[in-house]
């Protein structure tokens, strides 16, 4: 293994779904600890499975998976490293199952086994830090698009994952909701790996850009060069001229 | 589709614990459910009549609920005078209207209004979501309240994909008929629902289980006791026992 342990770990991974040819066929991939990598490839390529097979919610036919340097395979064992990874579904509306944004929020903390009192204020804090705190009462259906993205993100954070895995986290979204979500991905320490189609999107997220091909995961080098003019900006995706 | 308009309001109804509601509305269904006197059910439409009028909740959103109610128990009027056998109250031809059905249609009758005014009066001054915590507190099976709770959020998102089916065939120039191809499309519909219900269902609980959902269900909500609910528990109490001693004596 390298100097580094990684957090997370594929090797020689199998994967495919019934009647289909395989998804993934000896692919390896490993994200160390602060990386953070944006994940891309065509439809179908197997961007979602590799996340949800990382959660434990799909399980590879041969190969071997390393969560913090434990070899996991069992529930059990996924159960226990569940809690270290936070998975920010393709979906908001499928995350938020809660009546209102504070239950939602409180629900993973209540699941690790914190009192009520104490899973409200880490849920309040967690909306404030990201700018929700006027949400937290409101029923979770009635929330824009947008906001079930930012709120869905909330649910997520509150539980300090130390990996973060984030499906198309910008798909359908506004200017100034995607500029939040980025703001947020910046300051966010937990290593990350984002799948996405948007060049733009992972070169002010990530560092490195990886590309799903022929069931296997490739190097595709610096997310700041995928594309002609994308580059990090510090100060978000402000408009500014090149001379 | 659920608005929950009902419970908005500020009166002592709305204030009331709602566990304190649920197994008052409860009870008080269970004894109306079981009783025949006339004079129960008569004091039963009294006192839920008076419950619902504490709660001040809108007259015409009150009326469209009972209005819905009574047009089903209407189809009770016609079917039951008819087809129970007994004492003739008056013939028409061979047609004759027994008193004994009439008896029940009326029974039923009072029955259904005095339940869904209680529960109006009891349960819908209650958001969903509190219902389903106080569910949880009471101790009602997890799988029930979860279930409860999981029904209210995603029936919406449900209602959206009809609404995209339909929206997806009217613009292709579908209108509705009496034929063979309207019947088609609306089962393909139904079906389309059920599978995408299906496939939802099935990545809510992996968004739950990757939050640390175990099938242990907590809930956030705490409940505070005032003596307002002590002094509304004799109360209830009090009103669902004297039905019952109306109905069964001592």
């Amino acid at each position: 293994m390298g100097f580094l342990m990684g957090l997370v770990e594929l090797e020689k991974i199998r994967f495919s779904y019934p009647g289909n040819p395989p998804v993934f066929s000896d692919m390896s991939f490993a994200l160390k600890p602060g990386e953070k990598v944006g994940m891309v490839g065509p439809n179908g390529s197997g961007k979602s499975t590799l996340l949800h097979m990382i959660m434990g919610l799909l399980k590879p036919a041969a190969g071997t998976l390393r969560l913090f340097g434990e070899k996991t395979q069992t529930e059990n064992e996924f159960q226990k490293a569940r809690r270290r990874i936070g998975l920010l579904f393709q979906n908001a509306d499928d995350q938020l199952f809660s009546p209102t944004v504070i239950e939602d929020v409180a629900f993973g903390p209540l699941n690790m086994g914190m009192k009520p009192p104490e899973a409200r204020r880490q849920a309040l804090e967690t909306l404030e830090a990201l700018g929700l705190s006027n949400h937290a009462h409101r029923v979770t259906h009635r929330l824009s698009g947008g906001e079930k993205k930012l709120v869905a993100l909330a649910t997520v954070l509150v539980m300090q994952p130390e990996v973060l895995l984030l499906d198309e986290p910008t798909t359908g979204l506004d200017e100034a909701t995607y500029r939040r979500i980025v703001d947020i991905l910046q300051k966010i320490e937990a290593a990350c790996i984002i799948v996405s189609h948007e060049y733009d999107f992972l070169a002010l997220t990530t560092r490195t850009v990886y590309a799903l091909k022929d069931g296997k995961v490739i190097d595709s080098g610096d997310s700041a060069l995928l594309h002609t003019h994308y580059h990090v900006h510090p100060g978000g995706v402000v408009p500014h001229s090149h001379s | 589709m659920i608005r929950e308009e009902f419970a908005l309001g500020d009166s002592i109804m709305h204030r009331l614990d709602p566990r304190l509601k649920l197994l008052a509305a409860a009870g008080f269904s269970v004894v109306v459910a079981l009783s025949k006197q006339w004079a129960a059910l008569a004091a039963a439409l009294a006192g839920a009549l008076v419950l619902l009028l504490i709660t001040r909740l809108p007259a015409k959103a009150v009326g469209r609920r009972l209005l819905g109610i009574n047009t089903f128990v209407s189809l009770f009027w016609v079917m039951l005078p008819l087809s129970v056998f007994g004492t003739p109250l008056f013939s028409v031809g061979p047609v004759s209207v027994s008193m004994e059905g009439v008896a029940l249609a009326g029974r039923l009758t009072l029955k259904s209004n005095s339940i869904v005014m209680a529960f109006m009066a009891l349960g819908a001054t209650s958001s969903i979501g509190a219902l389903g915590a106080a569910m949880n507190r009471l101790r009602f099976p997890e799988k029930l309240t979860l279930l409860f709770l999981l029904t209210y959020r995603y029936l919406f998102v449900i209602q959206e994909e009809y609404q995209r089916l339909r929206r997806a065939a009217l613009i292709r120039g579908f209108t509705p008929k009496t034929d063979l191809h309207t019947y088609r499309t609306y089962a393909y519909w139904v079906a389309v629902l059920f599978v995408r219900a299906a496939d939802r269902a099935q990545r809510v609980q992996h968004a739950m289980i990757c939050r640390g959902f175990s099938g242990r269900f907590f809930t956030l909500r705490e409940f505070g006791w005032t003596p307002m609910d002590s002094a509304w528990s004799v109360t209830l109490a009090a009103g669902v026992t004297a039905l019952a001693v109306l109905e069964w004596g001592f």
